[in-house]
């Protein structure tokens, strides 16, 4: 009897299909002074301020970052692996540079200056997400010649846009393209080229790690987002290995190893990159999480019936602008462009025609888990309704006083029993205002006297 | 059986670029209060044209939309200019948009056929200079049918 009341009560939220899910962005309880800078950027209102601290309802937070970007006091963090972390048996580590990589670095005149030392570093091999990125381009054209399929295809590169659908915009999960990342793709080659050039290694022994321009990639690998567990062993944020190759590229030296990849696969770091590699014209590009939100909805009206392709990244600029890098993303891509300039179209290429294999395909396609006010629909009619009966008697003001990040959520908040309305801040103020008065007039006619 | 919610937007004609909005409002609210997919996105197609349609025409007004057990009401009113001939209006291809509105990709002349489509029963009541009411249902079918 004792145990069970002593559980905290919970509040009669509806079951919860994503409360499993493991996120890669965290807040850091010392740093966080509660203000209110996060709540009303993020994109999906996961974030609530309760006793003077941000807290994030992982049912709804897609790892996008925008709460590490707008934090003032740097307490919200992206949560990496470290290479100590992995098994003790994986003693051979293969590097998968992402490749917005090649972007953070100055006056940088070649790519194989940073794969030599990712080497240096003590990787066993390294592997270029690039180019497995122009191993999807050339699958992706193949899809897009089929006429069977629901249009305008969506990228699945961004594992953020792809959560994001599937809990705002369920019915545009059918348009997400089936094919795999490149990250994954770029894992299981590597896996494979690895033990075919080192037959000696154990394939146990082999770990996979991906260098990573933002935590939704690192959360992509936990949580088999695309119905299988992800190949890759490890993701390491793109900072920490940017200091590190700092001290070791040197490109007074020539590298020992030689990057296998053109314009396309390195194109895929920024904006435009994917869908401008697919040579049809009928694409649309966009990054930055609200600009998303927006695409998103209009695609969800109908708009843009006449795509093949859109593709969408949460960060400004594309992978450039993820919240685990070190530059500025503009001059990131510009640093790209140059270092583009002189590679062949492509280094990876598949013959014309044919179909889309199924080992890079999705095992199980991306699930509908709409954000539901409670489980029946009568239920959430109820509270639809109180929560449209308190909303006029809010200020409107959307000030995140409370805690909440509008007027609406506050009111949601109320209706399940979360917060008070006294902490309306704006409301209180008023009630005090009003009890002032109510003392003044009450005393008024002693003075007189 | 539970009263119906009711969700009421004023449509701000003066402003083109928000034009659209209370449309994916209702689609939130929709969809939070569990609907099929199906059914959210008729009535935030219907809704969606005829937010523009009143943007474009009738300098704006209000869309109030009444949420009940099984069917879902859109009622979009003006006080803009009013449809001379309705049963024209709703030809496809029919349009009294201007250029610059046209230039954008709108005015195409499917907004009214779009919303008769979309829903299952229309209603236009039009005064010449009086103005514009549209009402719309769309009919919820019955779960697990």
């Amino acid at each position: 009897m004792k145990s069970a009341r002593q559980r905290p009560s919970r509040p009669a939220n509806p079951p919860d299909p994503a409360a499993a899910y493991r996120h890669s962005v965290a807040i850091d309880g010392e740093k966080c002074r509660g203000c209110t800078h996060c709540l009303a950027h993020c994109p999906t209102q996961a974030i609530r301020v309760r006793g003077g601290k941000a807290r994030i309802n992982p049912a709804l937070c897609i790892d996008c970052g925008e709460c590490i970007r707008r934090c003032p006091h740097q307490a919200k963090k992206a949560v990496f692996d470290k290479l100590s972390d992995l098994p003790k048996e994986k003693i051979h580590r293969i590097a998968l540079p992402a490749p917005s990589l090649y972007g953070q670095f100055d006056r940088l005149s070649d790519v194989d200056y940073v794969l030599q030392g990712l080497l240096e570093l003590g990787f066993d091999g390294v592997y270029e997400v690039a180019k497995a990125a122009e191993i999807v381009t050339a699958y992706t054209r193949r899809y897009l010649a089929r006429t069977d399929i629901p249009r305008p295809v969506i990228s699945s590169a961004c594992p953020t846009v792809s959560r994001l659908i599937s809990l705002r915009f369920p019915s545009l999960c059918r348009c997400i393209i089936p094919i795999l990342p490149p990250i994954e793709l770029a894992s299981r080659a590597a896996r494979i080229e690895a033990a075919k050039a080192h037959p000696d290694w154990d394939p146990a022994s082999i770990a996979t790690v991906f260098i990573s321009p933002c935590p939704a990639k690192a959360s992509y690998v936990k949580n088999a987002l695309y119905g299988e567990k992800s190949d890759v062993d490890a993701v390491l944020s793109m900072s920490e290995v940017y200091f590190a190759l700092l001290n070791v590229i040197h490109p007074g030296t020539t590298p020992t190893i030689q990057s296998q990849t053109g314009m396309i696969g390195m194109g895929w770091a920024s904006t435009g990159g994917e869908s401008s590699a697919l040579l049809n014209d009928r694409y649309l590009a966009a990054d930055g999480i609200e600009n998303v939100i927006h695409v998103l909805d209009q695609m969800e009206t109908g708009d843009f019936r006449t795509l093949e392709f859109v593709e969408l990244n949460a960060c400004p600029a594309g992978c450039v602008g993820g919240a685990a890098t070190v530059e500025n993303p503009y001059l990131a891509r510009v640093r790209l462009q140059a270092l583009r300039r002189y590679l062949p179209v492509a280094r990876q290429y598949l013959p014309r025609g044919g179909a889309v294999p199924k080992k890079v395909r999705f095992a199980k396609p991306i699930e509908p888990k709409p954000i539901l006010l409670a489980a029946s629909r009568l239920e959430a009619m109820k509270k639809m309704q109180a929560i449209e009966k308190i909303l006029p008697t809010l200020p409107g003001l959307d000030c995140g006083s409370c805690g909440a990040p509008t007027c609406r959520a506050f009111a949601q908040d109320l209706v399940e029993g979360t917060v008070q309305m006294d902490d309306c801040i704006v409301r209180l103020r008023e009630s005090v205002a009003a009890q002032k008065s109510a003392e003044i007039t009450e005393s008024a006619p002693k003075e007189s006297q | 059986m539970s009263e119906p919610v009711v969700f009421t937007y004023p449509i701000d004609g003066n402003n083109f670029t928000s034009a659209g909005g209370a449309s994916v409002a209702v689609k939130q609210n929709l969809r939070a209060l569990g609907f099929p997919d199906d059914v959210v996105r008729r009535v935030s197609i219907a809704m969606y044209e005829g937010e523009i349609n009143m943007v474009i025409h009738a300098h704006g007004g209000t869309a109030t939309v009444t949420v009940g057990e099984d069917e879902i009401t859109i009622v979009l009113a003006d006080r803009g200019p009013g449809i001379a001939d309705v049963e024209r209006a709703m030809q496809e291809g029919y349009y009294t948009a201007p250029d610059n509105i046209r230039a954008l990709g709108f005015g195409a002349g499917m907004g009214l056929p779009n919303m008769r489509r979309y829903t299952d029963e229309m209603r236009i009541d039009s005064v010449v200079g009086t103005g514009t009411t549209v009402t719309m249902k769309v009919r919820i079918p019955e779960e697990g049918a």
